[in-house]
């Protein structure tokens, strides 16, 4: 009754298309240039670990990986923490302009990134934060925070309101039940809006090229740098490509039980 | 439940105002004053009033002529990913496996295009579609296709569709997956006991459950592939030709590439206009459709089915993986 006919099908073929283009970089990644090139084939015949050995030895890869995940999780830490006492705002009270607010906020998601990349150069020029990792950290801020914002609403608004009013009551301040209290209660929340902060952040790159340089470069900028200039070092791009899945891989595995409800924004 | 009213949350509030506001409004004001100027370099601006603006939408310029043409594409780009996305995103979310093992694999395989970095997601493809080194280009060649997304206007544009249907259908999958989560096991019992069929089951009880998280999904896919910069660019570059530049290329083009700072801004400014304009609509549809909702939970709560009572009596039921 739940589910279609033929599910095991659809399923098995849709993760079959998802994980083969996923499979083609990996087994490329294991190849070397001129099998790649050569001939054509299902499986790395010669397989070789040059290439991630590359990338782990020569600074200016391995750099690039720090460097992003430096800035995400900059990021992901300032957003998460602006964002807590505005959904909790949002959700208990009604205030002066609390709707435009909330709107205002949800439209700063959807901006593309492409409108204020030219804009954030010039600011971040400006007050002198350009390459470094600060300056794109804050920058994917106008669009991690109203997320955060937006699903920790959600998680807050199902605590029930007897809890706050009965911890008043017993005495706690505002600071005080919130990080004794409200916080344990909504930790899962907490978790996705983290990863969903983790994930927005890890996966742009217009913005994160365009506000760096040299010290703060981002491993996906290392990347497209490399096809320009190197030419045609497939196998080299397939490993780096690879490497920028573990992490995410990695968070998911973290989350899993909460990733569909974390996807509906904690709204189902 | 009624919220409180209490101006004292503006306190709350403020340092997310602050963050996105220095984020956002800032940035939005050096915008504004660049698109009235025009500039030969040297940081020399010259007043241009609205002289941008009536190029932009004059489709007999130059500016306009290549705005318009690539708004018409990104139109077009994201109502034919929408038209994919969202039956195939069901489809899938209605093949989920029940329980055990399986249904972690599946959400952590899903989840997994969303979280490579878009320009990885641009590589994978672009590898992965090349007549020479790529299984997809490759098999199709051998099959007789004359497939080449770097010559033919169309073969790129499937590419790009086809990319964008695998990076992002998991994520309507997992929205849908999360609105079925969500309906008690009692309505599937009541349905059975009416002798409903497959299809009035997914009208009925699976379609009006999905309501509010499929008007999510919408949302989140319209912006963002209307917005969508990264992966095409690494893959088509805009090309061949002009025929995949969307309008974030083009804007990234005029902008960083000619530093035609001016233009760069009018058609910023006419770009974000859009996008408030489509964001408020589905935000108004949105609240719109939760008043409704609870509005109607009001009225009828008599007729919400108590799951502990009606689970109970009928443990008789449980193996219904034939009938369905």
């Amino acid at each position: 009754m739940h589910s279609i006919p033929g599910r095991r099908l659809i399923m098995g073929l849709f993760l079959i298309f998802l994980l083969l283009p996923i499979y083609w970089l990996v087994n490329m990644s294991f190849k070397t240039n001129s099998e790649i090139v050569s001939t054509m084939t299902l499986w790395p015949h010669t397989p070789t670990l040059q290439h991630y050995k590359r990338i782990f030895t020569d600074e200016s890869w391995y750099s690039g990986y720090i460097n992003s995940l430096e800035y995400v999780v900059l990021n992901t830490i300032i957003s998460i923490a602006v964002a807590l006492p505005a959904a909790y705002a949002f959700s208990r009270y009604r205030f002066l302009g609390d709707k435009h607010l909330f709107f205002w906020l949800l439209s700063n998601r959807m901006a593309p990134a492409a409108v204020y990349a030219l804009p954030f150069f010039n600011l971040y020029s400006a007050i002198g934060l350009f390459d470094t990792p600060w300056a794109v950290a804050l920058a994917h801020c106008i669009f991690n925070v109203p997320l955060a914002v937006w699903i920790l609403e959600g998680f807050v608004s199902g605590v029930p309101r007897e809890i706050d009013e009965t911890a008043f009551l017993d005495g706690y301040s505002f600071p005080r039940f919130f990080i004794k209290i409200l916080v344990p209660l909504i930790a899962s929340g907490i978790g996705v809006a983290a990863f969903f902060c983790f994930m927005f952040s890890w996966v742009e790159l217009l913005l994160a090229r365009t506000l760096t340089s040299v010290q703060a470069k981002p491993i996906a900028a290392i990347m497209t740098r490399t096809v320009s200039a190197a030419g045609m070092d497939w196998g080299l791009l397939a490993a780096a490509g690879v490497l920028t899945i573990i992490p995410g891989a990695l968070v998911i595995w973290f989350v899993r039980n909460y990733i569909a409800r974390g996807f509906a924004l904690g709204r189902v | 439940m009624d919220k409180t009213v209490n101006q004292k949350a503006w306190f709350l509030v403020l340092p997310v105002f602050l963050v996105v506001a220095f984020s956002a409004v800032l940035p939005l004001m050096t915008v504004v004053n660049y698109s009235m100027q025009d500039t030969f370099g040297n940081n020399q601006f010259f007043w241009n009033g609205v002289g941008w603006f009536k190029e932009l939408l004059d489709p007999s310029t130059d500016l306009g002529g290549r705005f318009l043409a690539s708004l018409g594409r990104n139109l077009f780009f994201s109502l034919a990913i929408l038209a994919i996305e969202v039956p195939l995103g069901i489809v899938v979310a209605l093949s989920m496996p029940r329980e055990g093992w399986t249904v972690a694999a599946c959400l952590v395989v899903l989840a997994l295009p969303l979280l490579i970095p878009w320009n990885v997601v641009g590589t994978i493809w672009q590898i992965f579609g090349r007549p020479d080194i790529g299984l997809l280009g490759y098999v199709l060649n051998a099959m007789g296709f004359d497939y080449n997304y770097v010559s033919n206007d169309v073969d790129a544009w499937v590419t790009v569709i086809v990319m964008d249907v695998w990076h992002w259908t998991s994520l309507v999958a997992l929205l849908c997956y999360a609105g079925l989560k969500s309906i008690p096991e009692a309505y599937y019992q009541a349905a059975q006991i009416d002798g409903a069929s497959r299809w009035a089951v997914f009208k009925a009880i699976q379609l009006p459950k999905m309501n509010r998280v499929l008007l999510i999904a919408v949302l989140l896919r319209f912006m963002d592939s209307f917005m969508i910069y990264t992966e095409p660019f690494v893959v088509t570059g805009g090309g061949p030709g002009n025929s995949t530049t969307f309008v974030s290329i083009e804007l990234v083009k005029i902008a960083l590439g000619q530093f035609d700072l001016g233009k760069a801004a009018a058609l910023s400014l006419v770009y974000n206009l859009i996008i408030l304009i489509v964001c408020w609509i589905f935000y108004t549809v949105m609240t719109n459709a939760g008043v409704e909702r609870k509005v109607q939970a009001e009225s009828e709560p008599a007729v919400e089915p108590k799951p502990s009572a009606a689970l109970k009596p009928v443990p008789a039921l449980k193996p219904r993986e034939g009938v369905a």
